[in-house]
């Protein structure tokens, strides 16, 4: 398969970006999308040019760290599905390829393809967490939770912090995100003492981001790699 | 020379790691804020090493390659963790996950080491549990467990396939809860390249700023590596593409000793090579091996065969044959060196790579006959579902296709009882380090590992060092910071600027990646390995005459972390050749050749390679350090998987 791909390439943060169009040969439909760019990379190191830059690290939907736009759709248009899962044979009707980064003010470009998720980890840090210190948990069996509320808990906990619901949504919200954490530890007896706090705490961090609010697009919901639901987001209104 | 102390405990076995603990120098509350302490990696092991030192109150600067702490590989783990709760009434206890691990690691482990990690094992649970990692539950709200890996007992917890990432989502929420309390401060996208070592102690760590190219220097009282694994020497493995062996390699090069290089484990059921554009492999689980019969075609014309068109008595059901009482069960080594066996022979099914056929059939037809596609489904629908979005086959009408995988590395940084390696002041914890599972480890117990080091035993003897050290400030400008800061920007220099730049990273890293494949990977033979050794001599050669390197050093340039990488993997791929010659005899996933019973069971010889070989760096020339195994409290049996 042959394909014509336009790349956004951008040197740094500060720099504005453009469209570049490459073309790539030969590719087999066995081929994932991240090694087609592999492939595009080691063409421009024959040719002696700067590699496009592109995030990836486990290669198996986990880690999160993949997030491309591809004609217009974060991890393309596959469901459930992250961007280093995505394979050539997918885009066997489709030889022409608009590849950009997430696109939002609060996770700046890096450079090409490449953005800055800091953001998610200050979240976090906000109050993403139990207050519990190395040494002090009780033995494990002596707090029972309903089978119900930790099936829910760890539907909420399978997000993997992309960011696509970000790069997708009209407002630039995090909302989702937000929620799915917030609802995690709601869920379960030991998260839930501190919810309160932690809610107000995350969804005034997530403000001062810069990230925008929630207006019930629900696009967030369909493109996130792990089908995380807008439930949660509803879930985390309760609770504020 | 640096004299192999491993500084562990006498006395009941029971016992050893209370009475460490007692020992073990401490320091007060008020006073821990003035230490400094550096924690590369942000894995199990790191992540829980940061929120523990935290904790306490120590200062703790933390870094990693990826662009959040919460992305480092442990997240990928799927199966389970290991603990011996006994809440299934199985008759398990501290003392059988102890020795199934020593067994399983076929006695190239230390017995104080392994049981002090059974031990902690609890705790790990109870820790997870209280962070609000969601296990799986039972209806009545207990904790619910499965048996994994071949155990006879029910002692893994998990959280769906996802165990590692929920595991390490916990570690990293405490983490980052410490960020936010300010005594961890975290930098992502860097990477360490250069250990500072000021007489005779580490001292502090060269990063290069992954985005904007600055070179920095980091000072500190001691520095521990949670650096994890070098399975990717072999290019190809279910290892992320970031994992690499540079900080440790880095601590091998300034004197740290680098213990069994050549153990690493190949994992049977993994998704097929298709293509000379593969970057990776993917790992399916296990669980799989439990309804799955494995079999490859006799006949060799009908390898490009549909294999539904196979005829039963055409297939060769190879491990029912080989192993009736295990049969599709035997453990993870075993497995894997017989289903290369079979495409060796040329019986192999799926795509052509490099002119053989490589994997074999995982065929579900019989166990959806008897329960049912429905039932399979429920069982197995995830894993049936990445099978076909990676391969395009429907896995419930025509039989997966497996091979096998360089997974997880048991060889790393030798380290004492206390993970200190034998460099003063440099720890080492998780998968970095060679301590816990000899030459083979067990399915679920290697996020215990990671955990134990992090949460429960590096913040005590981390203390302890502490205490009983004194340590003078250091500046910027002492001349070791300054000489260690040159080197690594002259070695950038190197690698940016080749006399012939001809070749990309990534060609430089199939080559040493397949030669590893090849003589140092499932079977091993003396002549080979040999033969690797010389290749290999000639590629470093290579190498540094003809890496190319586009673009420039002072921004975001993955081709010059790639080059970096590879050049310490190749130099790493040597010692693992030096070490699998040295070792005479087969045990656990070291297959040599000419050390294999018929059955292709390790023949494994106590009396003259019952060590833990730890090698000191020395250009091309290797220095061995033996670690006599004293076993103690275990008499080493034969493993029979008849």
């Amino acid at each position: 398969m042959n394909f014509t791909l336009h790349i956004w390439r951008q040197k740094n943060t500060n720099s504005t970006g453009e469209f570049v169009t490459y073309s790539v040969n030969d590719i087999d439909s066995d081929t994932s999308f991240l090694e087609m760019l592999d492939q595009l990379n080691e063409d421009l190191i024959d040719k002696g040019e700067d590699c496009v830059v592109f995030d990836y690290d486990c290669r198996e939907g986990i880690c999160g760290t993949c997030s491309l736009v591809i004609n217009g759709h974060p991890h393309g248009e596959k469901k459930a599905t992250t961007t280093c899962q995505l394979y050539m044979r997918d885009y066997a009707e489709q030889p022409e390829l608009w590849i950009e980064p997430w696109r939002a003010k609060s996770f700046p470009i890096v450079k090409d393809l490449a953005v800055k998720r800091d953001a998610f980890d200050r979240i976090i840090q906000s109050g993403g967490f139990i207050s519990t210190s190395v040494g002090s948990a009780p033995e494990a069996n002596s707090q029972l939770v309903n089978k119900d509320d930790a099936d829910c808990a760890f539907d909420s906990a399978i997000c993997i912090g992309c960011g696509a619901c970000v790069a997708v949504c009209p407002n630039a919200s995090a909302s989702l995100f937000v929620a799915a954490k917030i609802n995690h530890f709601e869920r379960l007896p030991q998260g839930k003492i501190e919810s309160g706090k932690r809610a107000e705490r995350m969804i005034n961090q997530m403000e001062q981001e810069g990230f925008g609010s929630c207006s019930n697009h629900r696009h967030c919901e369909t493109v996130c790699p792990k089908e995380i639901s807008v439930s949660n987001i509803a879930a985390m209104n309760k609770i504020l | 020379m640096h004299k192999l102390n491993s500084n562990v405990p006498t006395g009941p076995l029971e016992n050893r790691w209370e009475k460490h603990k007692f020992d073990l120098a401490l320091i007060a509350p008020q006073n821990r804020k003035k230490y400094n302490i550096i924690v590369i990696g942000t894995g199990l092991a790191g992540a829980s090493l940061c929120a523990t030192l935290g904790e306490a109150g120590y200062n703790v600067q933390s870094f990693c390659y990826n662009d959040s702490p919460r992305r480092a590989h442990s997240i990928a783990a799927q199966g389970g963790v290991n603990a011996s709760k006994n809440y299934q009434n199985d008759g398990d206890s501290t003392w059988r996950l102890f020795y199934d691990t020593i067994k399983g690691g076929d006695f190239r482990a230390r017995e104080s080491n392994i049981y002090r990690l059974a031990q902690l094992s609890c705790n790990i649970i109870d820790q997870a549990v209280s962070q609000g990692v969601p296990f799986a539950r039972e209806y009545s709200g207990y904790l619910a467990n499965r048996s994994f890996g071949g155990t006879q007992v029910s002692r893994t917890f998990y959280a769906r396939g996802q165990t590692g990432q929920q595991l390490l989502l916990g570690a990293y929420s405490s983490m980052s809860k410490e960020i936010a309390s300010g005594r961890v401060s975290h930098k992502s996208r860097c990477e360490m390249l250069e250990l500072i070592i000021i007489e005779g102690r580490a001292r502090g760590i060269v990063v290069r700023d992954l985005v904007t190219g600055e070179i920095s220097s980091h000072l500190a009282d001691c520095v521990v590596m949670c650096t994890g694994g070098y399975s990717n020497a072999y290019y190809l493995s279910t290892n992320a593409k970031g994992c690499n062996t540079s900080a440790t390699w880095r601590a091998h090069k300034n004197g740290a000793y680098f213990a069994n290089p050549s153990f690493t484990q190949i994992h049977p059921t993994c998704v097929p090579p298709t293509g000379d554009s593969q970057s990776k492999l993917t790992l399916m689980s296990e669980s799989l091996r439990n309804d799955g019969r494995i079999w490859a075609p006799k006949k060799i014309e009908d390898c490009d065969k549909n294999p539904n068109d196979i005829a039963d008595e055409d297939r060769d059901y190879f491990l029912e044959r080989m192993y009736p009482a295990f049969a599709n069960l035997v453990p993870r080594d075993i497995a894997s060196r017989a289903l290369k066996g079979i495409c060796d022979e040329g019986r192999g099914v799926g795509s052509v790579v490099n002119n053989q056929r490589l994997g074999v059939y995982l065929d579900f037809s019989s166990v959806i006959q008897k329960m049912g596609s429905d039932k399979v489904k429920e069982k197995y629908g995830n894993l049936f579902d990445m099978y076909q979005s990676i391969t395009g086959e429907n896995p419930y009408e025509v039989p997966m296709k497996i091979y096998p995988a360089p997974h997880y590395t048991m060889g790393g940084l030798w380290v004492d009882y206390n993970l200190m390696t034998t460099i003063d002041g440099l720890f080492a914890c998780g998968e970095a380090n060679f301590s816990d599972h000899g030459a083979n480890r067990l399915g679920a117990s290697a996020l215990m590992q990671g955990l134990a080091d992090g949460y429960f035993v590096a913040p005590q003897t981390v203390a302890n060092y502490l205490a009983k050290g004194k340590f003078e400030e250091i500046t910027h400008d002492h001349p070791e910071v300054v000489s260690t800061l040159e080197s690594v920007k002259n070695r950038i220099e190197s690698l940016m600027n080749a006399p012939d730049p001809k070749h990309s990273p990534d060609y430089f890293h199939r080559k040493i990646g397949s030669i590893l494949w090849t003589s140092c990977g499932m079977a091993r033979d003396k002549e080979s390995l040999k033969e690797a050794i010389k290749s290999i001599e000639q590629i470093k050669t290579d190498f540094w005459n003809n890496i190319k390197v586009t673009g420039t050093d002072k921004d975001f340039n993955q081709t010059l972390e790639k080059a970096g990488r590879v050049a310490d993997f190749i130099e790493l791929g040597h010692l693992m050749c030096v070490d699998a010659l040295d070792r005479e005899e087969s045990c656990g996933a070291h297959a040599r050749l000419e050390y294999l019973a018929e059955s292709g069971d390790a023949m494994r010889d106590d009396e003259n390679f019952g060590y833990v070989a730890a090698w000191e760096f020395n250009e091309n020339n290797p220095t061995l350090h033996k670690e006599d195994l004293n076993f103690e409290f275990i008499k080493p049996t034969y493993r029979d998987y008849k």
